[in-house]
């Protein structure tokens, strides 16, 4: 597998020195691995840091700017960021509002956050935490680690960021966020593997002519592989499998979301399809968003996230945001 | 588990100092195959994590030598935890903190204290993991192993033909994971397709533990003892 790369080892240490040259509004750290907003700390306002294993961007770095995150923290590729990055970030951004850590629900980024948690405390900045787990296709919880966080973390992410920016205290910054987390659910497909820079090959072995149903977004396959289906048909299956879990009765936020390596094209025309399968479920759509926003390297595929809003949460939605990778009204 | 137990090799800080800089050695050798382990059932990446942590915690110690056993674990536990990420690194660092709280200020280390060592740490490692026995973890490895070290101990063994039995009953755990059924982690997504692979956790810990017996023999064959 070819990649644009010098060596594996420095992949992360690379990126993070492009993001410093190409956003010059953010404080990158690329010794400590923490990218920061450069107005940090806001005074008065809640900081909100999330972070993860690298492979997924935009998130969580492309998220940090006004409006959305102050800090990110990123791991090796797929891999839980340590706690002492968490800790320098929490550091960075406390104005003495508190932080809320916005953590996907994966063994490794769990424990690493509730560890960081400790330690902040610890040097007397106060911290709440949220857990993102919306992702439907991980159908056994008690025999599993639970339902991973996706696509949701991007409206935990933007909506929380949005009320943290208008000088909402810590309690119900968080309070807000696990609103979002209950309102979203997401689902995804992958039509080919991904592969790992420390691999270099696909981890896993999709046969063409197949695609995988439920697939995380760390190339750990997913619920069950069918032949291969039209754009029409994968929204059906995706959208259906969100709906029987979320049962919306208020209009939702759509995310159609790209894995990486799947054509805008191709993503546009699956939206639509998505959009039609909606229409035909009576679920009225408030907002749609379609690009690659929480991606898996060069994994081609896509998920849809749905997040029931109710007209508060939708103003946060709308309110403005200036990060590198989502950007509105600011 | 011969006649008379020998006395036995000096556990104390080097001890422990070697046991480190071979169980790099050893992770850096097999780091390929544990990330090949991973690939399946995993993301890929166990082999290269493992290989950066014990190889930055391999370097702060050999700086600055800490003076007792229990130093020395316990410091390898915080790099690990502060290099390696994932579940791995917080999972392995606690294994090691909390033996090397357990042994304490003592300079040497008793097989009895060693194995309440152990112990300590392999249940901060269930404790923080959630994870029992059969849930195709690195416990799957451990615990048996701690057993095997417990049993012989108790019938008398020397602590080089304890930790023998520890590594084989490491090894003989790591295998039976492969027709286990994961329930934690990253694996636990795939539900019965991660049946039929071996753990790269449980692999580690065996990995991990084989080391700490090679270190006893050759402390004992070292004269040192």
């Amino acid at each position: 597998m070819k990649m644009l790369i010098n060596v594996p080892e420095t992949v992360v240490a690379d990126a993070l020195r492009g993001m410093a040259v190409a956003h010059p509004e953010l404080t990158v750290d690329v010794e400590h691995r923490v990218i920061v907003r450069r107005d940090a700390p806001v005074p008065g306002k809640v900081g909100l840091v999330s972070g993860g294993g690298s492979g997924h961007e935009p998130l969580h770095g492309g998220f940090v700017g006004q409006g959305m995150l102050d800090a990110a923290c990123p791991g090796e590729v797929f891999t839980s960021p340590v706690p002492d990055q968490m800790v320098r970030a929490a550091a960075a951004v406390d104005s003495g509002a508190g932080v809320l850590f916005i953590v996907k629900n994966y063994t490794g980024d769990v424990l690493n956050f509730d560890m960081a948690a400790e330690l902040a405390e610890d040097e007397g900045i106060q911290v709440a935490k949220v857990l993102v787990n919306d992702d439907v296709a991980v159908t056994d919880s008690l025999y599993t680690a639970g339902r991973r966080g996706t696509g949701g973390t991007l409206f935990v992410e933007k909506i929380a960021g949005a009320a943290a920016e208008e000088g909402a205290p810590l309690e119900q910054v968080q309070s807000i966020a696990r609103q979002v987390n209950q309102s979203s659910r997401s689902f995804g497909v992958a039509l080919s593997a991904v592969s790992t820079p420390a691999k270099g090959s696909p981890t896993f072995d999709l046969p063409a002519g197949e695609l995988e149903l439920g697939i995380g977004i760390h190339g750990e396959p997913g619920r069950e592989r069918r032949p291969m289906m039209t754009a029409g048909e994968i929204a059906e299956v995706t959208v259906d499998a969100v709906l029987e879990d979320l049962r919306p009765q208020r209009p939702v936020l759509a995310l159609v979301n790209g894995m990486g390596a799947t054509p805008l094209l191709e993503l546009y025309g699956f939206a639509a399809e998505a959009h039609r399968v909606l229409a035909q479920r009576n679920v009225a759509v408030a907002r749609t968003l379609v690009g690659n926003y929480v991606t898996s390297l060069d994994m081609a595929g896509a998920s849809v996230t749905l997040c029931q809003v109710d007209e508060e949460l939708l103003r946060l939605w709308d309110a403005p945001v200036a990060t590198a990778g989502l950007r509105w009204g600011a | 588990m011969s006649e008379e137990p020998s006395p036995g090799p000096v556990v104390d800080a080097a001890f422990f100092r070697r046991w480190l800089v071979a169980a790099a050695a050893v992770i850096d050798r097999e780091a390929d195959q544990l990330t090949e382990l991973d690939s399946p059932i995993g993301d890929a990446d166990h082999g290269a994590n493992m290989r950066r942590g014990f190889t930055a915690a391999r370097g702060a110690i050999e700086k600055e030598p800490p003076e007792t056993p229990g130093d020395v674990l316990a410091q390898t536990g915080r790099h690990l935890i502060s290099t390696v990420g994932g579940a791995s690194g917080p999972l392995y660092g606690t294994l090691l903190r909390k033996a090397g709280k357990a042994l304490g200020d003592s300079a040497q280390v008793t097989p009895e204290q060693l194995r309440d060592a152990l112990k300590a740490g392999v249940d901060g490692v269930a404790q923080l993991g959630g994870a029992a026995p059969g849930d195709k973890t690195m416990l799957d490895a451990l615990v048996p192993a701690v057993e095997a070290l417990s049993f012989a101990l108790d019938k008398g063994a020397g602590l080089i033909d304890a930790l023998a039995a520890a590594r084989i009953a490491a090894q003989e755990g790591a295998l039976a994971t492969v027709p286990l059924q994961a329930r934690k982690g990253r694996a636990s997504y795939l539900g019965e397709r991660s049946i039929g692979h071996q753990d790269p956790g449980a692999t580690s810990s065996a990995l991990l533990l084989g080391v700490l017996a090679d270190t006893a023999e050759q402390s004992a064959a070292g004269g040192t003892g």
